[in-house]
């Protein structure tokens, strides 16, 4: 089984979130960028299915030099070879089409992606992949099991879950649950150096239509301070009177 | 060239994100000189859309939809979009339709924004306001495609009446085998009462948690708030013993209101919340519910 795994650079969750150039690009400046946590879910379950059932497992990423460091470290958690794609990931369906583009070349049988970034919460990219690609799709997985080219996997849903049957090939949008935060790998030693010499391919992107662009960022008004009560009756009052939520 | 809005139902009950779709769609059909049609898959009861300012609905009946299929609904919205020849649908963002949404983008060639949380800001060009980084921030996006999917943000524009006269026709959607390669096995729902995702007021710790408790498995992963759990978007959130990390708080920043109950003055969560007691939870939770009951009874 030949695995794929779309890596999102994203800023960690404790980042400041700011913008520059008159709020129209995010601010870099001072940014620790990680392997998008449900990614990285994703990512830990395609070791998984290295170690357990002789997968090979590629990863891949669209954007710029600067986010080599996060393929890195996917190789070091173990993947087998790191793809990057050329390009600035400007939007959701951009991404999908390059995404797409390197999985027919490929000729992956599961594409694992995250539910969604943790930057910009499209959580577009795997159902794109698998429309464009003609794949099967199971969105919120928390759970996936393969036997020959049959899939059985679990999916959330609100309120519950549900179990998905399907085939390969397919794509999945992984979150928590698909492996639990406790399986998750900090990179050893030894992965560290191995990765080094793992192949990480630099590929130019394909030419496709732009459908959305962001035009500006802005942030929420600051929020008030506190009002600290100290008695149940007056924290009642002031839901009902002033919040007026109840 | 109604703006189209995909109307949720479960056995055949419309849910409530469903009306406010409807509330919003009508919203950007006044922009846009224009009337709104609803498409339903097995909704029953479709006369109530008319309330919030629906003048069509474009009714699906069909067995082989019964189960939700992300394929086959998106298949069906498609085809319901070309028939009115729509080029704005609205959806909402249920775990099914954000199941459906991107398949839905691809297969009308559809510039698609998530999270929308207001009415355009402009129709030409189209630009619209949307949340990002986990609610942190607002982008402006301006969709350049002729056709938009647009899918507005939980809780974030309220359900308006709009009353409205409606015709119903019936829509069959053409569906291929391909569009059943996934197939639902089984489905098992956690409690039959309302989700964290849908509820107008959430209490923490007791119908949902932070990641400690689901990880041990205290409470299923579906009560998780978070970053990595579920977002939650209710009017009242009230966080009991919470302490407030910064990925706990990821999940609840789209909650309008927020209660802190915590003995520890420290605590992060007060940062972020609107209300705060600084108290024993064990000594406040009991009183409030006393008196929150008090107050539904002399407020009825």
């Amino acid at each position: 089984m030949k695995i794929l795994v779309c890596i999102s650079h994203v800023p960690d969750t404790t980042s400041r979130i700011n913008f520059t150039e008159e709020n129209s690009k995010f601010d870099t400046n001072g940014v620790q960028f990680v392997i998008n946590p449900n990614d990285e879910f994703g990512l830990t379950r395609a070791m998984w299915f290295k170690e357990k059932q002789g997968a090979t497992v590629h990863v891949v990423n669209v954007g710029g030099p600067e986010t080599e460091p996060t393929l890195r470290k996917a190789l070091a958690i173990g993947a087998d070879e790191a793809i990057r794609v050329n390009a600035a990931a400007t939007d959701g369906f951009y991404v999908a089409k390059q995404l797409a583009n390197i999985a027919n070349e490929g000729e992956y049988d599961l594409i694992i992606g995250g539910r969604e970034s943790i930057d910009y919460n499209g959580g577009m990219v795997p159902g794109m992949i698998a429309k464009l690609t003609g794949a099967n799709f199971v969105n919120m997985c928390i759970n996936i099991e393969v036997e020959g080219t049959k899939v059985t996997a679990a999916r959330e849903i609100d309120g519950g879950n549900e179990i998905i049957n399907t085939n390969l090939p397919l794509v999945v949008a992984g979150q928590k649950g698909i492996v639990e935060e406790s399986d998750l790998r900090i990179p050893n030693m030894r992965g560290i150096m191995q990765a080094r010499s793992k192949p990480l391919k630099v590929k130019e992107p394909i030419n496709t239509n732009i459908e959305t662009k962001i035009t500006g960022f802005s942030k929420p008004d600051l929020k008030g301070a506190v009002k600290l009560v100290d008695n149940v009756n007056e924290l009642i009052n002031l839901l009902h009177n002033e919040a007026k939520v109840i | 060239m109604s703006v189209l809005v995909y109307t949720e139902s479960e056995e055949g009950t419309f849910k409530k994100i469903a009306f406010e779709a409807v509330s919003y769609a009508k919203g950007i059909a006044d922009m846009l000189g224009t009337s709104v049609t609803a498409i339903s898959i097995n909704g029953n009861n479709t006369d109530q859309l008319g309330k919030y300012g629906a003048s069509k609905v474009l009714q699906v009946s069909n067995d082989q939809l019964q189960i939700f299929n992300a394929s086959a609904y998106a298949d069906t919205i498609a085809q319901a979009a070309k028939s009115e020849a729509s080029h704005v649908v609205i959806i909402s963002s249920s775990a099914n339709s954000k199941y459906l949404a991107p398949l839905l983008a691809v297969n009308m060639e559809a510039g698609f924004v998530p999270n929308v949380t207001e009415l355009p800001t402009s129709t030409s060009p189209f630009k619209i306001s949307s949340t990002v980084f986990s609610n942190k921030a607002f982008a402006t996006t301006e969709i350049t495609t002729e056709k938009k999917l647009i899918a507005l943000a939980k809780n974030a524009f309220g359900v308006l009446e709009n009353d409205t006269s409606l015709t119903t026709e019936a829509f069959s959607p053409s569906l291929s085998e391909k569009d059943f390669n996934t197939k639902v096995a089984s489905i098992e729902k956690t409690n039959d009462k309302v989700t964290i995702a849908d509820a107008d007021i959430v209490v923490c710790a007791a119908t949902a948690c932070s990641k400690p408790v689901s990880d041990l498995g205290w409470r299923p992963h579906g009560e998780h708030v978070g970053q990595t759990g579920k977002p939650v978007s209710s009017n009242l959130y009230i966080a009991i013993g919470i302490s407030g990390a910064i990925q706990h708080l990821a999940g609840v920043n789209s909650s309008k209101v927020k209660v802190v109950i915590n003995n520890d003055p420290e605590a992060p969560f007060f940062k972020a919340a609107d209300y705060g007691i600084v108290g024993d939870a064990f000594e406040f939770v009991p009183l409030l519910i006393e008196k929150l009951k008090e107050f539904k009874s002399n407020n009825a």
